[in-house]
């Protein structure tokens, strides 16, 4: 049996506090987990148990209290995400991870065209002929099924769907390693969640991914994501195969959240 | 004039601006914050380039102020006196005669030399500002030379229009490293900073900053490889001197019919005296 590689993203008991958060509370406290390449891992839990404050801090946005961020770069070396410098740090953001919000107008550069948001990390790489700008864009609208004759439209004449299609293409045009998602699904209808959820297994599946998802949505936990990872409280209380942790859930809590799923 | 101190400002003043444009000729293009003092001058009038004039010129200078390329408009002129009256300096309206030229919204169609300097009024240093509105950002974005924002500008323009629909203040990239607002001179007069002898000074005294292009500097306007930047032909020659290749003005005459004559007035005068 060869070795386990090691993983894609080492999270070390992670803890954070908010300036003037009350004695004694942590948003995150003693939060670790490992992701590996080609791995999709769901947090799931219910609003304020810390999850996007843990995917934040991931992401380098927010400075943890206490813990290290591990993160193995493309050329093999591991580099603590939040000890390099500001530089490193956005560097890596535009070119090794992609940050999929949960409202994509916060992802989005809403003033301008569709095209000009795909290109926009092209560009920050260097690219500088605006033909090959314009052909990846066509093939990533295409990619995310948008319909590529829209390409010099706005995005505030996208729908809500739509849009979210354009943030991932966005964030996929670079080839990312690592993708965070912040509820990427919430707010959308039903249908238009199912497909969108159909387009990201797909796009993760074939551009071998690794991703970071964090969902109040079991359903979207269940069907993305490789393992999964249940917080309350600012606690990891549980973690496991997604299967294993929604079918035979040991903590009362993930016992509760799977129960108070509302059978459609 | 009694009373005032030599180009009106204060020794201490001038001295911080100095340092400061020290700091700014050592970093091309990077923009270095100053305190701008009250000027007897509107903001948007030239508060930024009065200063650094106020800065940099000495007893024996000669000193020429355009503004849109002419020497007897409004704001040339009172600048022009402003300094006459609070120096003594002697004044040119030749280009060729200046060792001081301080300018709005032009470069002189004669080329400058190592012996003069050029000081640009501008209104906003910030090349991003359009773009990214925070500070903060923009000082980040310019750290860490992150400048694929400001193509996306020109990808909208070509994807809108089918060219970069930039006429005047278009961006350029100093000796490879800072991205730079050139002030609101035509993209025609782009070509003429590159390597250009003359030392290169910028003054905005609203926004508070400074920078500068020291002789011989690259200064490279942004463009696309299959979309290169180009200076549009004027299509016109000068009604007055018959020069086509200098910046032109269309003037309503009496009657409404127009001419188009050089921008840059002392330029045709030369012409104008060559061809007699």
């Amino acid at each position: 049996m060869s070795a386990t590689p090691a993983p894609l993203l080492h999270v070390q008991g992670i803890g954070h506090r908010f300036a003037g958060a009350h004695d004694g509370h942590w948003a995150v406290q003693d939060a670790s987990l490992e992701l590996h390449a080609g791995e999709v891992l769901a947090i799931v839990g219910e609003s304020g148990s810390g999850k996007s404050t843990l995917l934040n801090i991931v992401a380098g946005r927010i400075a943890p209290s206490e813990g290290r961020v591990l993160y193995r770069r493309r050329e093999g070396d591991e580099i603590d995400v939040h000890a390099v410098g500001e530089r490193q740090r956005r560097e890596l953001a535009r070119t090794e991870w992609g940050f999929v919000e949960q409202h994509a107008h916060e992802g989005l550069r809403m003033n301008v065209s569709a095209g000009a948001n795909v290109g926009e990390r092209l560009m920050g790489q260097g690219e500088r002929r605006y033909a090959t700008l314009r052909e990846t864009a066509v093939r990533w609208m295409e990619r995310v099924e948008l319909d590529a004759a829209r390409l010099d439209d706005s995005p505030r004449g996208f729908s809500g769907g739509m849009r979210q299609r354009l943030q991932i293409a966005r964030n996929l045009v670079t080839r990312p390693r690592l993708v965070l998602m912040d509820e990427p699904t919430s707010g959308l209808d039903v249908s238009v969640q199912a497909r969108l959820l159909d387009l990201i297994r797909l796009l993760v599946g074939r551009l071998h991914l690794s991703a970071l998802v964090v969902t109040h949505d079991l359903g979207v936990a269940r069907l993305l994501a490789h393992r999964t990872l249940v917080m309350r409280h600012g606690r990891i209380v549980e973690q496991g195969l997604t299967d294993r942790v929604f079918d035979d859930p040991q903590h009362p809590y993930t016992q509760l959240l799977v129960s108070s799923v509302v059978a459609a | 004039m009694n009373g005032y101190n030599f180009a009106y400002l204060d020794e201490g003043t001038k001295r911080m601006i100095r340092r400061s444009l020290l700091k700014a000729v050592a970093i091309p293009g990077h923009q270095v914050p100053f305190g701008s003092r009250e000027m007897p001058l509107a903001y948007g009038w030239g508060t930024g380039g009065i200063q650094v004039t106020a800065a940099v010129i000495g007893a024996d200078d000669v000193l020429k102020v355009i503004d849109q390329g002419s020497d007897d408009t409004t704001n040339a002129v009172n600048i022009r006196r402003f300094f006459a009256r609070t120096t003594g300096v002697a004044t040119t309206e030749r280009t060729a005669d200046a060792t001081l030229i301080q300018t709005r919204h032009r470069i002189p169609e004669r080329p400058l030399t190592e012996q003069q300097i050029l000081v640009y009024q501008v209104p906003q240093p910030e090349p991003l500002y359009k773009l990214e509105a925070r500070r903060r950002e923009t000082l980040k974005l310019h750290a860490y030379a992150e400048y694929g924002l400001m193509n996306v500008k020109l990808y909208e323009d070509i994807a809108t229009w089918g060219r970069i629909d930039v006429t005047y203040d278009y961006p350029v990239l100093v000796h490879g490293r800072h991205v730079m607002s050139p002030s609101p001179i035509p993209s025609f007069d782009n070509p003429k900073m590159h390597r250009m002898p003359a030392l290169q000074l910028f003054g905005a005294g609203r926004e508070k900053r400074l920078y500068a292009v020291p002789p011989y500097t690259d200064v490279k306007s942004l463009d696309f490889e299959d979309h290169p930047f180009e200076v549009l032909p004027q299509g016109h020659a000068c009604a007055l001197c018959g020069c086509a290749t200098s910046y032109l003005d269309e003037v309503v005459m009496d009657g409404g019919s127009t001419q188009f004559t050089c921008s840059d007035t002392d330029h045709c005068r030369e012409q104008q005296e060559a061809h007699s």
